[in-house]
């Protein structure tokens, strides 16, 4: 039962992943994307993991994705002409295939080894998710935290930057 | 039985196709989008290993991924809202303006 739901959203997010590389309209792309981001909050409520799905809708399909398609109507761009050439469609592909066989090549010939911690499932579900990832990023985590905020403020102070009419 | 193979066969298959996309589009914000996808691939990664490990290092790690692609897409799509400014369309064939 699992596996066949899982099968279906897995479906799901790679034909709209499909369809994000494939679809003429960027805002149909966008729309995609979303479904993409959707069915990966799925696949995280099943790892056991909601806080990350939680974050994945809130902050990707919400923040990211509003950002994205605001500036695609912003900039109210048509779709994309068929030029003189399409952009090395064959080298791409070939690229993209190369990827893939090696992706299932690692994924077939190894097995995942590795220290078990001690986060079990039942764990999460008893303590809470959300519980066990404060403990840890606010102990273990807290020097990359801080750098993240840092990050964060410098990112906002160069998009007004680079946004403003005459620097 | 659900094993993380799985999780890593679909990861997969997301990152080929985004990497399918930004060599093939030409529309900037297409591109950036399918660096999104690229992203998200490997947060299932992360965070199906870190499930299958016990090991919540990896959630950690995904909460920073998202944190620089949010900082990647304000920049990103401020540096295009300036392009368009100067060359009213955002086709990365038009991008040539560091070429001598």
């Amino acid at each position: 039962m699992e596996l066949l739901f899982f099968y279906l959203v897995a479906m799901v997010a790679v034909l709209s992943g499909f369809s994000v590389v494939m679809c003429k309209n960027p805002v149909n792309s966008g729309i995609s994307l979303v479904m993409t981001f959707f069915c990966l909050a799925v696949f995280y409520v099943m790892l056991y993991a909601p806080f990350m799905a939680a974050v994945q809708v809130l902050v990707y399909a919400g923040a990211i994705m509003v950002l994205i398609l605001f500036v695609i109507m912003l900039l109210n761009l048509g779709p994309e002409m068929l030029k003189r050439f399409r952009h090395g469609v064959i080298g791409g592909a070939i690229v993209a295939a190369i990827v893939m066989v090696q992706v299932m090549m690692f994924v077939g010939r190894g097995t995942v080894a590795g220290v078990q911690g001690d986060i079990t499932r039942q764990r999460v579900l008893e303590e809470g998710h959300m519980q066990l990832m404060g403990l840890k990023l606010f102990t273990e985590f807290m020097l990359p935290f801080q750098i993240t905020g840092i990050l964060l403020l410098i990112a906002i102070v160069g998009a007004l930057v680079l946004a403003k009419k005459d620097v | 039985m659900l094993t993380v193979y799985h999780y890593l066969v679909l990861s997969g298959i997301l990152f080929a196709l985004g990497t399918y996309g930004v060599l093939t589009r030409r529309n900037a914000i297409v591109i950036f989008m399918c660096i999104e996808l690229m992203l998200n691939s490997v947060n299932l990664t992360f965070i199906s290993l870190s499930s299958f490990l016990n090991n919540l290092d990896g959630q950690i790690f995904v909460l920073f991924i998202m944190s620089v692609a949010a900082a990647e897409a304000a920049v990103g799509l401020a540096l295009m809202i300036a392009f368009f400014r100067n060359k009213e369309s955002v086709e990365v064939d038009e991008f040539n303006l560091l070429k001598w």
